[in-house]
């Protein structure tokens, strides 16, 4: 058992719309990470997973607000902090974060080498240009990019690339956490390869302890994470170690989640895919009881009356249905016939 | 789909694109030679990069052909002018990657639908009977028709959008539908409630749906024939299965090997 480097205890984060209701994106989360280790978030598009990496950052601006729960990185809660505070004590240097369009995130007027200055000198004014320059050098070698790219313009890079200088600025103070979301789906498969390589490449080199990926496509999560959590409508539904959420999901959802998955393996062609019908509820007015029954296959009136508690199965294991293992089980074996 | 060798449906011999001239001049599609026949669903897989789109905007006629020819159910293709370009269009439609920007953002959706059952003839067909017609088109999809009226299509989501082009496919019944990328905007869960209505609408109405994609899983699950591009050339090409199954290429073996993977380890050396 590794050192818990990220705990996060019932966060719970609203916005706030124009017409000045809540919604609460993420709603009573609880993770935690190990030292060492990767977790996957899973879930549709609209499902809070995106939120939920702001929200662990600690650094909250309008529309999203934090309401309650604790965020424990290294030993303090930056959960309440004042966000100037969070800016310059936390972000880069203990957490960092990958947005999905991380290649746009790069001024195209200036070279690389000014953007890991302006990082390094906002942490620490008193390094001198050169030294800066020798140790991005030294760590573009090492993470396989090649120095010139320091020179270059972003214009001059192409997607994948930019993708990758990105994470690398943004691990140049060797944060405890990444957080990547969605890092790779604006990319094609061979440049997502180099983008998987280069974060497992940081993990092995200890110049990041733990990650949190977020994405949709589940065999990437599978060969990426150690554990995968599965979000559904701001909530975590299930959440159990890599192999058993592809091979062995329990909760309703993340059955149909894992039953998108296209792989080009034998076997695949021909068998069906089982999307799941509908859209996520919206989240202004969340429905009473479990927020999937609308779009559930086994749903019973009882789903509708009360709040699901989150219920353990032992290890990591997790899952939130009014359901019991086993009736879930017999009703998947049950199917498979 | 070896077994059924339909008509011909759209064919090419040497076809080049060659961008700028001289020193400067770049060969996206490199004399390729394909015949797409009827009710075929073909992949045509390749990195960025590699052409795939050149080729898509040449069959769409949205570009001039450098060298070579096109030929439309066994015909040269000839869209010299543009009443003819129109006709063309008639038999040939497209999805594009991008969801958000594929509609017209003035267009309610009611006038989207109607525009294509008024493209099709159906002009001076009763209101009633076009209302059904746009509502079995959406149901076609899945989705509610009801819900749809007097919105704009940004108020939708990227899948339900992406829907909605293919209940405008629906409408229009063209011999050829060209989809280019289109679930690469869109998350998993929906990507394959798209996959599955491209295969019932080929399935439905017969028609040869190309599509194109970097992701060798797709085209796996998807379609019936393969073609692998690189570099402007078909490197390979064959049924699903013997292209996927069984490389012969060096590049097929490279985007097979680059697709994460649940039942083997994915290696992550060979990048």
């Amino acid at each position: 058992m590794g050192k818990t480097i990220l705990e996060v205890k019932d966060l719970t984060t609203k916005y706030i719309t124009r017409f000045h209701e809540d919604v609460y994106a993420v709603d009573h989360v609880s993770l935690k990470i190990e030292e060492g280790k990767s977790l996957g978030i899973a879930g549709e598009s609209g499902c809070g997973k995106s939120t939920l990496a702001l929200s662990l950052m600690g650094y909250y601006f309008p529309p999203l607000y934090y309401t309650s729960g604790e965020i424990i990185l290294g030993g303090r809660n930056i959960s309440g902090m004042d966000p100037d505070d969070v800016r310059k004590n936390v972000l880069g240097t203990e957490i960092a974060y990958i947005p999905q369009a991380a290649m746009n995130a790069l001024n195209p007027t200036r070279r690389i080498i000014r953007f890991i200055e302006d990082v390094i000198r906002a942490h620490d004014p008193k390094m001198g240009r050169k030294e800066i320059f020798e140790m991005a050098r030294d760590r573009f070698h090492e993470l396989g990019l090649p120095p010139e790219v320091l020179d270059r313009h972003p214009v001059e890079l192409s997607g994948g690339m930019k993708q990758r200088t990105v994470i690398a600025i943004s691990t140049i103070l060797k944060p405890k956490v990444l957080i990547a979301d969605e890092p790779s789906s604006a990319l094609d498969v061979t440049s997502q390869k180099m983008v998987i390589k280069m974060l497992k490449n940081l993990m092995e080199k200890e110049y990041i302890k733990g990650m949190i990926f977020i994405t949709h496509e589940l065999p990437l999560l599978y060969n990426v994470t150690d554990d995968i959590m599965v979000m559904y409508a701001g909530q975590i539904v299930e959440n159990g170690t890599a192999k058993q959420m592809v091979f062995d999901p329990l909760h309703p959802y993340s059955k149909g989640l894992m039953g998108s998955i296209i792989v080009p393996e034998e076997g695949v062609r021909g068998h069906e895919l089982t999307a799941i019908p509908g859209t996520p509820p919206n989240l202004k007015n969340p429905p009473a009881g479990c927020r999937f029954a609308d779009r559930c296959k086994y749903v019973v009136p009882a789903c509708r009356v009360h709040e699901i508690p989150m219920l353990c199965l032992g290890g990591d294991r997790c899952c939130r249905c009014g359901h019991s293992e086993s009736t879930l089980r017999e009703a998947y074996a049950h199917e498979r016939k | 789909m070896s077994e059924s060798k339909g008509p011909l449906c759209l064919s090419g011999k040497g076809v080049t694109k060659t961008f700028g001239v001289g020193l400067k001049a770049v060969t996206a599609v490199d004399g390729v030679d394909f015949e797409f026949r009827r009710g075929e669903l073909v992949s045509i897989v390749g990195e960025s990069g590699s052409g795939k789109t050149t080729l898509a905007k040449m069959l769409l006629g949205l570009i001039s052909v450098s060298k070579g020819e096109i030929f439309f159910q066994g015909q040269p293709r000839d869209i010299s002018t543009a009443r003819k370009k129109r006709e063309y269009w008639k038999g040939i439609q497209a999805i594009f990657q991008d969801p958000f920007s594929s509609f017209n953002v003035f267009n309610k959706i009611d006038t989207v639908l109607l525009d294509c059952i008024n493209m099709r003839g159906g002009r001076r067909l009763p209101r009633q009977k076009k209302y059904q017609m746009m509502e079995e088109a959406c149901s076609f999809v899945n989705l509610k028709f009801a819900e749809l009226t007097n919105k704009y299509p940004f108020e939708l989501s990227g899948g339900q959008m992406q829907r909605l082009m293919i209940a405008r496919i629906f409408l229009l019944k063209p011999k050829i539908l060209l989809a280019d990328e289109p679930t690469s905007m869109i998350d998993a869960c929906s990507r394959a409630t798209i996959l599955d209505m491209l295969l019932n609408l080929r399935n439905e109405t017969g028609m040869t749906i190309i599509f194109i994609t970097h992701d060798i899983g797709l085209a796996y699950y998807i379609s019936d024939s393969v073609y692998i591009m690189e570099h402007g050339k078909f490197v390979e090409s064959g049924t699903a299965d013997q292209v996927i199954l069984h490389p012969k290429a060096e590049y097929t073996r490279r985007l097979i090997s680059d697709v994460p993977k649940i039942f083997e380890p994915w290696d992550l050396t060979t990048v």
